[in-house]
């Protein structure tokens, strides 16, 4: 649009352009239109154009009260996703949910706020502050580039305003004690650069005429560069993060004792991977799991677990190794971490004709603390008659209350117990469509009933084998070892991750405990006094000191004191550069 | 008498201390702020001082045989203040006599259940208050300090009380010695910050005038009006809301950094534990908004509109959901953390 342009005063054509001849004198006054397409209620306020309104944009998007807002609502935004469940955390809480509120479950699906943080409003807040916060970064980390370069402007030419003021008497001479207050500000000749103060020493003339020496002490440079590198940090996170979601794989497997475990995507009960990575990157090593040794104190709660597996990289010796709770194995540039752990009772299970169609653990999943489990055993295999399916639940120390209910009183196999339904018919497992192992179809399978009409119940301990009715056939329960659930995480982002989560933290200690202050000392000859009192006896040199710091900043009056001290040739160490403290 | 016995005898006691400090406390604020109104030239009132702590009742009797009028050679509440600060100081000694004890009796850092991280985190608070008392005068935070420390404590063994018991599995590692207790010291540095900001938005409601807006609210403007009521008078001994901003900023940096480092080693620890860094697990969740919640505090005291009463209102709500996330996180929320040992 157009330059701001002046407006004539004329009453009857305000829209006439003026003439260039405009006297100062005469202030311009706009006529208010009444009505403006554009909004302007003064012709002459000057237009925003395409480029205005671009910058407006960006000024918008990175103010400080945008970045606030977008923080907040950051902050709000991830409070759902801890009251509701979660599609990433828990899918299969999150489905009966759905289920148990048909009327808000799938409104609530719908929105996003069961997959809060993948949701798009989620991710739109954190990517407007991402560029907020870049938005932010640039333009400090130039303008504190340049501070740098811009030479720290000199004392005041008064210091009496300011409160703290000091003053002392020195016995050094005018140039040693700037010398000594120079030393003082440069710190340390190791940290001094990065911690020490910026100094300027100017030797001019007073008001009054008097010739003086004033000497600028000036710090926080750090402070900011502790900023810029927290902000530059944060955004190094969310990149790592980034290139860690595409390149991380994880699997899950259970394995029951003496089993063998092979690290490919087919060998794994579950698999997941970034959008870049390749299965075909996996190394092929395997995994047995020899022993599973859990440690209960007397009132069953746990104590440790320990899997004792041995593991063989292709082409290497096998290797034993332990994988504990807090304890992860790391193989193959990832961890296998020990995620669960129960017991996979071992059953035969024999048809009608007295052929073995099922024989092997199962791992059936602890209910409870004592780990009352339960599973299911699928036998399709069977040489004639109905396919056979067991629904199982097993008590590890079985005791049975005064009611009859059975119950377990212990995680370990002290008393174990299996109580089994019988189901005969049809699995289904031929229809293609995948099922869960633990749990069985029932579309097409009859209950086994006893000779009450009520669902028999059946009841085996290890060594036993019971015969099903119907002449269906035997069930032996072999033996009843032990599963682990095992969790194999591979994220090559980890060290970048945490990389730059430390130049985080390091940059905000940097950023809130850095000083930013200023500390001047105005230098004249003075003459000292008669020797007596303590006196200093001849020339001396006065000096007044005076600081400005935040009110926060309580060391900037110890700093004051003790560089005042050093200028008097006092020996002191110098705290100015050292962290606030409480 | 076993270790147990010990430890929740202390801890008991250091309750009923914390209630008598308080009190204590209230009393010699209410002084101050009588004797400011009276250089004021302002005819004071008939001393009110509420009593709401149990156990406190010897103190009561003390302070009303002491002379109504302060004397002038002594400072203004100066024996309400020495019975505060003995008994805080006694009380914060057994307090740490029933923490130690509690964690001879468990085997393990007493910091693995709800219980045990009550009673540690507000000892930490009672700490820090105790280290900067040392370094400034902040007495006009004790009250509140006691109070919140006499209150969680006594919650702590009422309701959270079970007997030590080994420890799980998953806590049994390393960083429970690094990750819990500097989660402790936050939390314990932002309660002092907290009570700091109260003071400071009342001392800011105190001094301004009510807006038209606010007037127009009536009765349900009821804060504001309490804060510039007679029975709030005592906030006069409260320093200017400056002092107080200075205070909570240098409060909340540190409390921002531990926080900060709280979040970073509890990633660290969950991906040792469960395989994952971040897995916005519900206290994971309630650790990420405390963050933002004292990120925002950071800015916003920079921040034109935002600085002063905005600010210390973000740094309230910074603690209210430290608060959650110890309370209705633990309790009513499922997740991974599930340590309170209440089921």
């Amino acid at each position: 649009m157009s330059a701001p342009e002046s407006e004539a005063p004329e009453q009857q054509t305000p829209e006439q352009q003026a003439p260039e001849q405009q006297t100062p004198e005469q202030p311009v006054i706009d006529t208010p239109k009444r009505f403006s397409v554009d909004n302007y209620a003064y012709k002459s306020a000057p237009r925003l154009g395409v480029r205005g309104w671009l910058r407006w944009g960006w000024r918008q998007v990175t103010s400080m009260r945008l970045a606030l807002v977008l923080l907040l609502l950051l902050g709000l935004a991830a409070i759902p996703g801890s009251l509701l469940p979660q599609w990433p955390t828990n899918g299969a809480k999150t489905q009966s949910f759905i289920d148990n509120n048909p009327g808000i479950g799938p409104v609530l699906d719908k929105v996003g706020l069961l997959n809060v943080f993948g949701s798009a409003w989620f991710t739109s807040i954190y990517v407007l502050l991402f560029l907020s916060l870049i938005g932010c970064i640039i333009p400090r980390a130039v303008a504190h580039g340049k501070a740098a370069l811009v030479p720290v402007s000199s004392a005041p030419s008064s210091l009496a305003r300011y409160d703290g003021r000091l003053e002392a008497s020195s016995p050094l001479s005018q140039s040693d004690a700037v010398a000594a207050l120079r030393s003082w500000g440069r710190g340390n000749l190791v940290w001094g650069w990065l911690t020490g103060y910026r100094v300027r020493v100017d030797e001019r003339t007073a008001r009054d005429g008097t010739a003086q020496v004033a000497v600028a002490l000036e710090q926080g440079s750090l402070r900011e560069w502790g900023n810029l590198l927290f902000h530059t940090a944060l955004v190094g996170v969310l990149c790592a993060l980034a290139f860690g979601s595409a390149y991380t794989y994880r699997g899950q497997a259970v394995i029951v004792e003496g089993q063998t475990f092979t690290n490919a995507a087919v060998d794994y009960d579950s698999f997941e991977a970034g959008r870049l990575f390749d299965p075909a990157w996996l190394k092929p090593f395997t995994l047995r799991l020899d022993k599973f040794d859990p440690v209960f104190d007397v009132t069953g709660r746990p104590v440790s677990f320990t899997a004792h597996v041995t593991y063989a990289k292709p082409g290497e010796h096998a290797e034993n190794a332990t994988i504990k709770v807090n304890h992860p194995l790391g193989i193959d540039g990832g961890n296998i971490y020990l995620q669960g752990n129960g017991y996979a009772p071992a059953l035969t299970v024999k048809d009608s004709a007295g052929n073995v169609a099922f024989s092997g653990p199962t791992p059936f999943l602890p209910q409870d603390g004592m780990y009352t489990s339960t599973g299911v055993v699928k036998v399709p295999d069977v040489t004639s008659g109905p396919q056979i399916g067991l629904v199982a639940t097993l008590y590890p120390t079985a005791a049975q209350a005064t009611d009859g209910t059975v119950s377990s009183v212990n995680p370990q196999a002290v008393n174990p117990v299996i109580l089994l339904t019988a189901y005969k018919g049809d699995l289904g497992l031929d229809t293609g469509i995948p099922q869960n192992v633990y749990q069985l179809d029932e579309t097409k399978l009859t209950q086994v009933l006893g000779d009450d009409g009520k669902p028999l119940v059946i009841d085996i301990t290890p060594g036993q084998t019971v015969t099903l009715p119907d002449g269906l056939g035997t069930v032996t329960w072999d033996s009843l070892p032990r599963f682990v659930a095992l969790d194999l995480r591979a994220d090559p982002s980890l060290p970048w991750v945490l990389g730059t989560a430390l130049a985080t933290l390091l940059g905000i200690a940097v950023s809130l405990f850095a000083p930013r202050r200023r500390l001047w000392f105005v230098l004249t000859h003075g003459e000292g006094g008669d020797g007596t009192d303590g006196d200093v006896p001849g020339s001396i040199t006065l000096v007044e000191a005076a600081a400005l710091a935040p009110p926060h900043d309580e060391a900037a009056a110890r700093a004051l004191a003790s560089a005042l001290a050093v200028s008097t040739g006092s020996p002191v160490p110098r705290p100015g550069a050292r962290q606030e403290e409480l | 008498m076993t270790v147990t016995d010990l430890s929740v005898m202390a801890l008991w006691t250091a309750a009923t201390l914390y209630a008598i400090a308080m009190v204590a406390y209230s009393v010699r604020l209410a002084r101050v702020a009588e004797a400011k109104l009276n250089a004021k030239n302002i005819a004071p009132a008939p001393l009110a001082v509420a009593v709401g702590a149990a156990g406190a009742i010897d103190v009561e009797a003390d302070v009303a045989d002491a002379p109504p009028a302060p004397s002038p050679t002594r400072a203004p509440g100066a024996r309400a203040r020495g019975i505060g600060r003995s008994t805080m100081l006694v009380g914060f000694v057994l307090h740490l006599v029933g923490v130690v004890t509690r964690g001879i009796d468990a085997g393990h850092a007493p910091w693995s259940s709800m219980y045990e991280f009550t009673i540690t985190g507000t000892m930490v608070a009672v700490a820090v208050f105790l280290i900067v008392q040392r370094k400034r005068d902040i007495t006009y935070i004790a009250p509140a300090v006691a109070g919140f420390a006499a209150f969680a404590v006594v919650t702590g063994l009422r309701v959270w009380y079970r007997g030590a018991v080994g420890l799980q599995p998953a806590l049994d590692s390393y960083w429970l010695v690094i990750h819990v207790p500097i989660a402790i010291m936050a939390s314990g540095i932002f309660g002092v910050s907290g009570a700091a900001s109260v003071l400071q938005v009342m001392r800011i409601d105190r001094d301004s005038e009510l807006k038209k807006r606010r007037r127009f609210l009536g009765w349900m403007n009821l804060p504001h009006r309490l804060v510039k009521s007679k029975a709030a008078r005592a906030l006069e001994a409260v320093p200017q809301p400056q002092v107080l901003e200075s205070l909570t900023f240098r409060l909340n940096a540190l409390g921002f950094v531990l926080w900060t480092f709280t979040v970073m080693s509890g990633a660290m620890w969950a991906e040792h534990a469960w395989g994952r860094f971040w897995g916005w697990d519900p206290k994971e969740v309630w650790s990420f908004v405390i963050w933002i919640l004292y990120a925002a505090y950071l800015h916003a005291r920079t921040t034109q509109g935002w600085a002063g009463r905005r600010a210390a209102w973000l740094a309230i709500w910074g603690f209210i959901a430290i608060v959650l996330n110890f309370t209705v996180v633990n309790l009513y929320v499922q997740g991974l953390h599930s340590y309170s040992g209440l089921k």
